[in-house]
């Protein structure tokens, strides 16, 4: 098998992601496709170590995972913040920065 | 397990084409499904097979990191604020800006075009695997601590760093300074004894639920103590009639209060039938004994 195919399914998936992020309204969906198309990214970064036959790209998803658990706290916290004062999680209702 | 890093064999393409084709399907489902929980179902099952993917292409740790972290720990994050949420809280299908989500897909479709026809046109070095067998020799973790520790051990410590902040900042941004101080179990006390001490303003009878007034006290238990203790069955007040207030709002609202007032007396005559017939009695006898009144009606 073509090592080339890993790339196409991370490109895919972050194509998904990506599309998940302008398609969906509801800010926690977003979030899962963001977080989604990390994955896709760790996907690529992971064939490409093997590819290359060194431990370099599995280090920076290693980073990437790490980013993304911070990144997935302050933006749930960010999330549950918001439904408080707007009681809904729709990215339209939060079109203002302020109430 | 260095030789399975380095040669893609027959068996890594079946799973490669049917883990993949499972993906892909999660990955639609995440963003096609309507509620935010089978959204992150979808999600949690593609995280999984990305796990599998990474195990397959020698990265031991992350892929069990990736089933511990993402599925364990970010997945359950998620699932825990959709509840919070609401979980039935879907998308609005309202369009703020007009053709918006068909535009977006559209977008959607373009970039991935181009980016798998520039994968395509790339060339990537080398048409094989190298494979991961020389930088495994001494094992995964190995190898990735020896990396972590000399050539990134800044970015590293940069990590740490991050996810102090991270956590500093939720905590942060879900706490609520209390505005006012707390209340004093004598005020709480003495406040529920002055909302108790208003008059009734037309006093009904105080077995029907809207008595009209606060008690002071807990509300009466519902239940007919050495018969029947059922949250469904009202508390018979001293004159016989059960009082609706000893039984739950809810249960009240749909009418699912059973009546026991009678059902003693039902009881106490049925057992005596049955045992007047069990010691061959007749009910002349009991006639003629002063006690038939009741046993007749009993039956």
């Amino acid at each position: 098998m073509n090592p080339v195919n890993y790339l196409y399914l991370a490109a895919l998936l972050f194509t998904i992601g990506a599309s998940g992020v302008l398609i969906r309204r509801n800010a926690i969906v977003v979030f899962m496709c963001i977080e989604l198309m990390l994955n896709a990214c760790n996907l690529s970064l992971v064939a490409f170590s093997r590819m290359h036959g060194n431990l370099d790209g599995q280090i920076i998803a290693f980073f990437t995972m790490v980013v993304a658990a911070a990144e997935v706290v302050v933006g749930l916290a960010i999330i549950v913040s918001l439904f408080r004062s707007r009681h809904s999680a729709s990215v339209d209702d939060a079109s203002l920065m302020k109430l | 397990m260095s030789a399975l890093a380095a040669a893609a064999s027959t068996g890594e393409a079946v799973q490669f084409w049917v883990l993949g084709t499972v993906a892909v399907v999660g990955a639609l489902g995440t963003i096609l499904m309507k509620k935010a929980v089978h959204s992150a179902l979808c999600l949690a099952a593609t995280m999984i097979i990305l796990a599998v993917f990474y195990l397959a292409n020698g990265a031991y740790f992350l892929g069990v990191v990736q089933i511990i972290v993402y599925t364990g720990a970010i997945m359950m994050l998620f699932l825990f604020v959709v509840m919070l949420v609401g979980v039935t809280a879907a998308d609005s299908l309202k369009e703020t800006l007009k053709g918006q989500r068909w535009w977006a897909a559209l977008c959607g479709i373009g970039f991935g075009v181009l980016m798998i026809a520039g994968i395509g046109q790339a060339s990537l070095g080398p048409g094989a695997f190298v494979g991961l067998g020389e930088a495994n020799a001494a094992g995964n973790v190995q190898g990735l601590a020896a990396l972590i520790f000399t050539k990134y051990v800044f970015a590293f410590e940069a990590t740490g760093a991050l996810l102090i902040t991270a956590a500093v900042g939720a905590m942060v941004l879900t706490h609520r300074e209390r505005t006012e101080r707390a209340r004093t179990q004598r005020e709480l006390a003495e406040q529920r004894v002055r909302e108790a001490s208003a008059p009734p303003s037309a006093a009904p009878h105080p077995a029907s639920a809207d008595y009209g007034w606060k008690l002071p006290t807990p509300l009466p238990a519902p239940g007919v103590y050495a018969r029947h203790n059922a949250v469904d069955i009202a508390g018979l007040l001293p004159d016989g009639t059960p009082s609706e207030l000893t039984v739950s709002k809810t249960l009240r609202d749909r009418g699912q209060i059973r009546d026991v007032s009678r059902e003693a007396l039902n009881d106490l005559r049925a057992l005596e039938q049955r045992s007047e017939e069990r010691l061959g009695r007749d009910c002349d006898e009991l006639d003629r004994g002063g006690r038939g009144e009741g046993q007749e009606a009993g039956r």
